[in-house]
């Protein structure tokens, strides 16, 4: 291998995937077993004692899974990462590993609604308080820190579809505050958006979406970017404190600058224990290989998608950043040239009732609460993800009674807009 | 040489060269980085012998302790120094009043001192800064993927292991 640093596309099949050293096994194998055997006592020890590199018991890490972590970290352009159960699990041992009981950090509330849950009612049992911001004005983020602030977290893409978060200003804020950036780049995939590269410090996938991207398997993965100083003061103990469970180890001195990739693994997932099966890790990295091919149809698809519906006479708005009128088009252009991504919403002049009977009729769409598939995905939120929700919590986040939300999946783009038409027609 | 960027080559050149080390900054406590990269290079088959003057006379990890390279009674290939960037300069020339020469000076990650590095290269030794010897041999060998870590080395060729077991990797994986 040259010095030159491979594309994207090499990398989504090659990083972290040599053969198998044991059997010359091209493919990546699934280590389904729960412990490995150690090499003698001596081993045993220094795997323990975090002095070796090596395999111990699969909730602490695996083969199979470690191929997949190595796999988005090279593709985002991190030092490390960490692949759990679900995204969901990802985003709770990101802030277990950053924040103390009382603490707080400052979330876009243009977030996927399964985390404003997470956020605003599990999180405060342990104490780590959410202040909400304005996903569009980078300030509201500023004005929102406080002494006791640990972390911002956005989406780079944002849910319920149609929203590009201008990160580069938000991470000049973190920066300014001395305060790590955790984006969600679910919705974009690195191949999409690298958010390191706008500044941030960590990023968080639920890869079941289009990581894996053919809805057939759970997971999350944390990457560390490197960037961010957790020594320095007492911020963040986890990191900068002699851990008594290691000996007195320091974390984020022993372990540099994948520090926090570490300490994510041998604290949180040792732990609290949401292990990644190495069978849905096998899933993910096959899907993987195709994130590049995947992700430019999505977005070619959607934009076509998006542009017919612009057109139709029983819809009364689309939001999606690819259209050139679009308010986000310009932020797609900085942050995502490539493609704007598979999701987006629009709204039916037929309001709520137009809504139910446009997700009952089509035929090709799944109606189904998931985005990231091969196939097209639809969802009615208010009648569905959102319906826990007031009329005047559904509309600020998005999720209004004519709002519908599509996933646009690989298929024939002419077929999903024939789909559409059949549905939009009998609506 | 570009002390920013080292080639894999160069790093796997002197990795498989050496096989005597100096480690300036030994210490006893387990927990500490210096203890944990004496104890992966000793245990990849490198003799390290650990300097440290407040230590001097004592063994660690079965190897005694020197005060300062000088008092090693035999020759060394390499010297790793464990220590801040600028006592990096006099122990480097420590190491140059050396007979024989070491080959290498490697300073440890976060360590660097260009100057020093200057003088060092100037004799035909020579330099790594910034960089961890663990990392490096787990990064080259294969292992250190095993922990999700960004090792930047992609191959079609299987990873070699060392024996021993299961669970180490050799630095002879074929490019």
């Amino acid at each position: 291998m040259g010095e030159r640093a491979p594309g994207f596309e090499t990398l989504a099949i090659h990083a972290g995937a040599a053969p198998d050293a044991a059997t010359g096994a091209r493919a990546t194998p699934i280590y389904q077993t729960t412990s490995f055997v150690f090499d003698d006592v001596d081993h045993a020890a220094s795997l323990f004692g975090l002095q070796a590199f090596g395999n111990i018991y699969s909730r602490l890490g695996n083969p199979t899974n470690a191929v997949l972590e190595e796999r988005v970290a090279a593709l985002e352009g991190g030092t490390a990462a960490l692949a759990v159960a679900s995204g969901h699990a990802a985003e709770f041992l990101v802030f277990h590993t950053l924040l103390q009981p009382g603490d707080e950090f400052v979330a876009a509330n243009k977030l996927y609604g399964g985390s404003i849950n997470q956020f605003n009612h599990s999180y405060k049992n342990f104490g780590w308080n959410v202040v909400w911001a304005d996903a569009d004005d980078p300030a509201s983020f500023e004005a929102a820190i406080t002494p006791k602030t640990k972390a911002i977290f956005i989406e780079s893409i944002a849910n319920p579809g149609g929203v590009i978060v201008d990160i580069a200003a938000i991470a000049a804020i973190a920066k300014r505050h001395n305060i790590p950036l955790i984006v969600d780049n679910t919705m974009a995939s690195p191949y999409l958006i690298r958010p390191f590269e706008f500044g941030a410090d960590i990023v968080v996938h639920s890869a079941t979406k289009f990581l894996g991207g053919h809805g057939n398997s759970i997971g999350g993965v944390i990457v560390d970017g490197g960037t961010f100083n957790f020594g320095g003061d007492d911020r963040y103990p986890m990191l900068s404190k002699p851990r008594p469970e290691y000996g007195g180890m320091v974390l984020g001195e022993t372990f540099g600058n994948f520090g926090f990739a570490i300490a994510c693994r041998v604290l949180g997932l040792r732990d609290l224990g949401p292990a990644l099966s190495p069978f849905n890790a096998f899933m993910l990295l096959t899907g993987i290989e195709t994130l590049p091919l995947r992700m430019q149809r999505h977005s070619d698809n959607a934009l076509a998608v998006a542009e017919h519906l612009a057109g139709h006479g029983k819809v009364s708005w689309v939001s999606y950043p690819g259209l050139t009128s679009d308010r986000y088009h310009n932020l797609a252009k900085q942050y995502c040239p490539k493609g704007a991504g598979a999701v987006f919403t629009f709204g039916l002049k037929g309001g709520y009732e137009a809504g139910v009977k446009l997700v009952s009729n089509l035929k090709l769409f799944s109606h189904l609460a998931n985005i990231g598939d091969t196939r097209s995905l639809v969802i009615h939120p208010a009648s569905t993800t959102h319906r826990q929700l007031t009329d005047e919590q559904k509309v600020k986040a998005g999720a209004g009674p004519e709002v519908v939300r599509l996933s646009v999946g690989l298929e024939d783009k002419a077929d999903l807009i024939d789909d559409l038409n059949q549905a939009l027609d009998a609506a | 040489m570009d002390h920013d960027n080292y080639s894999n080559d160069y790093i796997r050149g002197i990795l498989q060269t050496v096989k005597t080390i100096a480690l300036v900054g030994a210490s006893q406590n387990p927990a500490r980085p210096s203890w944990i990269v004496m104890k992966y290079l000793a245990d990849k088959g490198y003799d390290v012998i650990p300097i440290n003057p407040g230590l001097a006379g004592k063994e660690l990890l079965g190897k005694t302790v020197y005060a300062r390279l000088a008092d090693i009674p035999h020759p060394v290939d390499m010297v790793e120094i464990f220590r801040n960037s600028e006592a990096a300069g006099p122990i480097t020339d420590e190491a140059l009043s050396l007979d024989p020469l070491p080959k290498v000076i490697w300073m440890q990650l976060s360590v660097r001192n260009d100057e020093a590095a200057k003088r060092a290269e100037n004799k035909g030794v020579q330099v790594v800064m910034n960089r961890c010897p663990k990392i490096e041999f787990g990064r080259i060998s294969g292992e250190i993927s095993w922990q999700g870590i960004n090792s930047r080395m992609l191959s079609s060729k299987k990873p070699v292991l060392a024996g021993k077991g299961f669970q180490k990797l050799s630095l002879n994986r074929p490019r």
